[in-house]
């Protein structure tokens, strides 16, 4: 058996390798140890070994820390939580007493579900789990059963989807309205128009700038129907299609001077920032309910139904309907209109 | 320009009053990537070690493939673990869609071939002729191979810090398979995401900022824990 410092000396006098591999600062680290066939082996108890072992100390440590803080974390207790036992980081959004609810990006980023769902959830002890995506994808969580009610605004979609036998029965929940926006300056001159058919043509035919969702949601499925209703394939440089968000959208068409359609309470919630005007409102054709559909348990045996029914109930009750009535923004105006038959035959 | 100023200041206020929603969106995202990026470790430095040298028929083929996988957008990677763990698909009665762990597995898919490959590129840096004299000094095949795997350390270094970048600051898959649930799944990145949606571009500047901070922060920890052998 020899020595570390004798295989470093032998390895560095008598190798060709360039630069000597086995360096002495390593030689020292080192120390050998008898193989079963009594030859010098070199030593795993390198710098390296306990370097590699720091290393994924540090990424335990990391995983460690974030479940740490979870545990920690205040914000679980700002929302009421279902049971005494709150929910592990691990959580599966599936269990009993959880809802997943698929919406679109304006009820959520307008803060109306923040404002109403806490109500709810302390009322029947369970957690909503808010997932806001376009209605498009929102209705095709539903249809692969991924969610168990979806909050959307797309009519003809739904009634598709329901029509189909993913869905049970559409309700209506509230409305607002589609505005067209676009910069103050107005070069297709369609200011206080009336018709939006006849504005988007105006649009067209002044091939002035126009920024379009372009990703099959609610606002997007709008924008198409009253290009159709004004017998206009938009296509050119100036149809600009984002597939994006209501948000995103905005940002670009203040950005572009464009014009664009949008929901009234995006706008609003965005209006001091943004520099668009209203031009074109209170058409017909720019009205943009909400509906409310609970998954069919029968298609998705996975679904809450239960639950998935009493979210709808107590969405489409007076009382609901009333705050939702009752939600505005700092602007004073109201964001969302109830429209569900109970508040209308309380209120005729 | 004014946006990024008061991002700054929000990011500061934010941090310095301990804010529990940020609190709570900062260590999801420290959870999961160091989860992922655990796992991406243990699976990618051996086996991209392995790959470097071992020789077997088609190691060609696994090699395009995986410099295929460093270049996938985290987009499809999303869309695929949807696809598999949506109730529809075939691991759906697992319930992990909108759950970390779901988030993990996307992270473990993105970061794994950036760990693997650049983990065999290091090891294939090492002096071929290494592996000859410690043969010769009559180590096995595995202390061999544990040894150039030592050699080849910085490179090591660097593909964990590159699987790092990659995941922590990434939105794609786990705004597709987390689902961005407030509380739940929301994690830096999403939140970033929702705040620009929003149109509050200051919240988003601010956890911008912070994610770059933590970024920072834990690369130079693995950096500093690494030890003074980083030449």
């Amino acid at each position: 058996m020899r020595g570390a410092q004798s295989a470093g000396t032998v390895l560095c006098r008598h190798q060709v390798s360039p630069g000597c591999l086995f360096r002495p600062w390593r030689v020292k680290r080192a120390y050998s140890r008898p193989s079963h066939n009594g030859i010098v082996l070199y030593s795993l108890k390198g710098t390296m070994k306990r370097n590699g072992v720091r290393l994924v100390s540090v990424l335990l440590a990391l995983a460690l820390l974030g479940l740490a803080g979870c545990q920690a974390s205040p914000t679980a207790t700002a929302r009421p939580q279902p049971t005494a036992a709150k929910p592990t980081p691990t959580a599966v959004v599936r269990k009993m007493g959880q809802l997943l609810l698929a919406t679109t990006t304006s009820t959520y980023d307008s803060g109306l579900l923040d404002y109403l769902l806490p109500d709810f959830e302390a009322k029947y002890n369970v957690k909503v789990n808010v997932v806001a995506v376009g209605s498009g994808q929102a209705m095709e969580l539903g249809k692969r059963c991924d969610a168990d009610v979806l909050l959307v605004h797309s009519r003809a979609a739904e009634e598709q989807f329901v029509a189909e036998g993913f869905g049970l029965k559409r309700y209506d929940v509230m409305y607002n309205d589609f505005v067209i926006l676009g910069p103050a300056a107005d070069p297709a001159g369609i200011k206080g128009m009336k018709d939006a058919a006849a504005a988007f043509a105006k649009i067209a035919e002044a091939k002035a700038p126009f920024i379009s969702r372009g990703d099959h949601s609610g606002t997007h499925i709008k924008e198409l129907d009253i290009w159709k209703e004004a017998n206009i394939t938009p296509s050119g440089d100036w149809y600009l299609s984002l597939g994006q968000g209501m948000g995103e959208t905005l940002t670009v068409a203040k950005e572009k001077g464009a014009y664009t359609l949008s929901d009234r309470g995006t706008y609003l919630s965005r209006k001091d920032d943004l520099g668009l005007v209203v031009l074109v409102e209170g058409d017909e054709a720019l009205f943009n309910p909400y509906g409310v559909i609970a998954v069919n348990p029968a298609k998705c045996p996975q679904v809450n139904a239960d639950l998935a029914e009493k979210l709808v109930d107590w969405l489409l009750s007076v009382e609901t309907q009333e705050k939702i009535a009752a939600f505005k923004r700092a602007s004073g105006l109201p964001l969302f209109f109830p429209n569900s038959e109970a508040w209308r035959a309380a209120h005729k | 320009m004014s946006e990024l100023f008061r991002g700054a200041i929000q990011a500061l206020r934010l941090i310095l009053t301990l804010d529990p929603q940020v609190l709570s969106i900062l260590s999801l995202t420290l959870r999961v990537t160091g989860t992922a990026l655990l796992f991406s470790t243990l699976m990618g430095v051996p086996l991209g070690g392995l790959l470097a040298l071992k020789r077997f028929i088609g190691r060609r083929v696994v090699i395009a493939l995986l410099y295929t996988g460093m270049g996938l957008p985290p987009v499809v990677v999303g869309l695929f673990v949807y696809l598999l763990l949506s109730r529809s698909g075939p691991l759906g009665y697992l319930g992990w869609l909108f759950t970390p762990r779901a988030m993990i597995l996307a992270q473990v898919i993105i970061s794994l071939p950036l760990v693997m490959g650049f983990t065999m590129a290091s090891v294939m840096g090492v002096e071929p002729e290494l592996r000859l004299q410690l043969a010769s000094l009559g180590a096995t095949n595995w202390q061999a191979t544990w040894t150039i795997l030592k050699e080849a350390r910085n490179g090591v270094i660097v593909s964990i810090v590159a699987g790092f970048g990659s995941i922590i600051s990434e939105v794609g898959a786990v705004m597709l398979v987390g689902g961005n649930i407030e509380g739940q799944t929301r994690t830096l990145t999403t939140a970033i995401v929702l705040e620009t949606r929003k149109g509050s571009f200051d919240l988003a500047m601010a956890l911008g900022i912070i994610l770059l901070a933590l970024s920072f922060i834990a690369n130079a920890v693995m950096l500093v824990l690494q030890g003074r052998r980083l030449e």
